[in-house]
């Protein structure tokens, strides 16, 4: 699998810069922080060759990988578009109207949570507290949260996701 | 008006940079620390009676003094930045605009723990601050504050960002060392603690943010004068999160003299409830504590004011009071279900649950379930009974607190508001339809019946 699957050069440095800062023979530490990178490398969301290798890389066995990808809420186990709206819907959140986004962004692109639209630009996600409580309600898009969300903002940010302009790294 | 000790530079443009932030006095604790003896440093903050700010509030300087000193073993700090409760992120402020003052408390309690590696674990959806805190890492050493021979005094140490992948669990100590050695977020079996047996079972002090930051003003103060802020045991400052129906959201810093009725009203802090509505109830210290009605919230039993401190808000225990935990504030206005409220926070606790403890993995969906039957117009009385039953059968029952804190909330929210719970199971037609509440969908899926 991994003739097919690896790491351009300039991820494999920064592996190495992480499995750096843990004793050499605790490298298993080093497991999320290169699942973070796997997932964005290879297209949103970790298949079982992915994790593979990054078993290979860390020199420990794929159910050591499996067993910690499936148990984090971060990753994906399936294909997501290439905007994963990921909406609180927690507490604070939902005394703010996060229900009220929640539908507004099911109606506006057809799907319900859990689904990708057609055209694979969004996948709609509720999570749980980002700990963004004070600027409720909110949805984080890759690297970034957008808080203090109406219904006109989702608007606009789907918007500018269609137009390629919003930042998610 | 508070006196403040972690935030006071706050407002100041560019406190981000090593450079700025040394301006305002930054790292002169460092200076101060490192011609102590690690046990000197670890004296003043017992003195100075700072409790951990995570939520349990531990003494701090107590659970210094457990670190366990075997020859040739390292030790380790790990802080806690895994800020994940609702309610919670007075962490996140704190990272994001003054990260200096982490890493400044990072080291006087490195060189006090007589760790030369730390790491900050931070939840991963932070995605952003890492960035920002290496940043401030890379400044330090730049300076001499950090790495190799700190300041000419012979003190090593390089500090750490971990990321970890969204696990509520893994603010939990031991959970967070499994995730930081690779693992799934399941606690450890304590003890043996992590002060004996921790990140790779070598002894290891697991510290909130907060926690770690206010070292800084207790060593630039001393312990003595950083213990008479505050009061009683409640000393020093404290970081609140106030969100929820409230004019103005946001993290505070107060001395805990105040009264919460001062805090939710005056145009200091939350400035009251937006469009004149009334308190309904509030939860003070994060998701986990008990909610509490207004009428006693403002006032204790015997008709006193309560005081946002440790000792006021837990007066009476849970039957009447509830707990500062991680000052997670969260307000709800006369127009709030507390029904559907507690009904999220239980999906929120299920969704979390590691699954380790049979009570917390089988209990915490089925409280959600409960809940939403009610929530919906399809509950009975006996749901209530059954509610109640089942919170009694988590709390108590699991490796670690998650399951308290999910039974805590059902619990005094039916012990508070059951004419609520009633209400909703005597007017089906009126809540059959509820808006919302498919986006709650059940954490796990009930399987086929089969004959």
């Amino acid at each position: 699998m991994s003739e097919t699957i690896a790491f351009k050069p300039e991820t494999l440095a920064q592996v190495d810069k992480i499995t750096a800062r843990y004793p050499q023979e605790r490298k298993k530490s080093a497991l999320i922080p290169v699942l973070h990178l796997a997932q964005k490398e290879f297209g949103g969301w970790l298949q079982v060759p992915v994790m593979d290798y990054v078993a290979e890389l860390l020199e420990i066995k794929p159910i050591e990988v499996y067993e910690v990808a499936t148990f984090y809420s971060m990753f994906n186990m399936k294909p997501v578009g290439k905007y994963v709206l990921e909406v609180c819907q927690t507490g604070p959140c939902m005394l703010n109207g996060s229900d009220d986004i929640i539908q507004h962004i099911k109606e506006t692109l057809n799907i319900n949570v859990g689904e990708n639209t057609d055209d694979g630009m969004f996948t709609l996600k509720t999570v749980e507290c980002l700990g963004a409580c004070g600027y409720a309600p909110m949805m984080q898009l890759g690297k970034f949260y957008h808080e203090h969300l109406t219904k006109e903002k989702v608007d606009e940010i789907l918007q500018l996701c269609r137009e390629g302009q919003i930042a998610l790294d | 008006m508070s006196k403040k000790l972690l935030l006071k530079d706050a407002h100041i443009e560019g406190i981000r940079t090593f450079e700025v932030y040394r301006k305002q006095g930054g790292y002169v604790s460092v200076e101060k620390a490192l011609k102590m003896t690690p046990e000197e440093i670890v004296e003043e903050v017992k003195t100075s009676g700072l409790r951990g700010r995570g939520g349990a509030g531990f003494p701090t300087g107590l659970k210094w003094s457990f670190v366990a000193k075997p020859e040739g073993v390292p030790r380790y700090l790990v802080v806690n930045a895994d800020e994940s409760e609702p309610g919670t992120f007075k962490d996140r402020y704190l990272m994001e605009f003054i990260p200096h003052l982490l890493i400044e408390g990072m080291i006087v309690s490195s060189f006090a723990l007589g760790a030369n590696t730390a790491y900050i674990y931070i939840r991963g959806e932070y995605a952003w601050i890492p960035d920002i805190l290496e940043k401030a890492i890379d400044e330090a050493k730049a300076a001499g504050f950090l790495g190799k021979n700190i300041l000419g005094t012979g003190f090593d140490l390089e500090i750490y960002v971990h990321r970890g992948a969204g696990a509520y669990i893994c603010g939990e100590e031991t959970a967070l060392l499994e995730s930081l050695e690779g693992k799934r977020g399941n606690p450890r079996l304590k003890p043996p603690f992590p002060a004996v047996k921790g990140l790779w079972e070598c002894p290891t002090v697991v510290n909130n943010v907060e926690t770690i930051a206010a070292v800084v003003p207790v060593i630039n103060l001393t312990g003595a004068e950083y213990a008479k802020i505050g009061v009683g045991r409640s000393t020093g400052t404290k970081l609140i999160s106030a969100c929820g129906n409230i004019n103005k959201p946001g993290v505070y810093e107060i001395d805990m003299t105040i009264t919460v009725e001062e805090f939710i009203y005056s145009d200091e802090y939350c400035g009251g409830i937006p469009n004149g509505k009334k308190l309904k109830a509030c939860i003070p210290g994060g998701s986990s504590v008990p909610i509490v009605p207004a009428n006693l919230l403002l006032r204790t039993i015997n008709g006193e004011p309560r005081y946002m401190n440790y000792e006021s808000l837990a007066d009476g225990g849970f039957a009447t009071g509830t707990m500062m935990g991680s000052g997670g504030f969260i307000v709800l206005d006369e127009d709030q279900s507390v029904v559907k409220h507690t009904m999220t926070l239980s999906h929120f606790y299920a969704h979390e649950s590691c699954g380790q403890c049979t009570p917390c993995r089988e209990g915490t969906p089925w409280m959600f379930k409960i809940l939403k039957k009610i929530y919906s117009g399809q509950g009975t009385m006996a749901d209530i009974d059954l509610l109640w039953d089942v919170q009694r059968k988590i709390e108590g029952n699991t490796i670690c607190p998650l399951g308290d804190a999910a039974a805590w909330p059902v619990a005094a929210a039916i012990r508070h508001f059951r004419d609520e719970f009633e209400w909703y199971i005597n007017n089906p037609e009126a809540t059959r339809s509820n808006y919302g509440l498919a986006h709650y969908a059940d954490p796990i899926p009930v399987p086929a019946k089969t004959e």
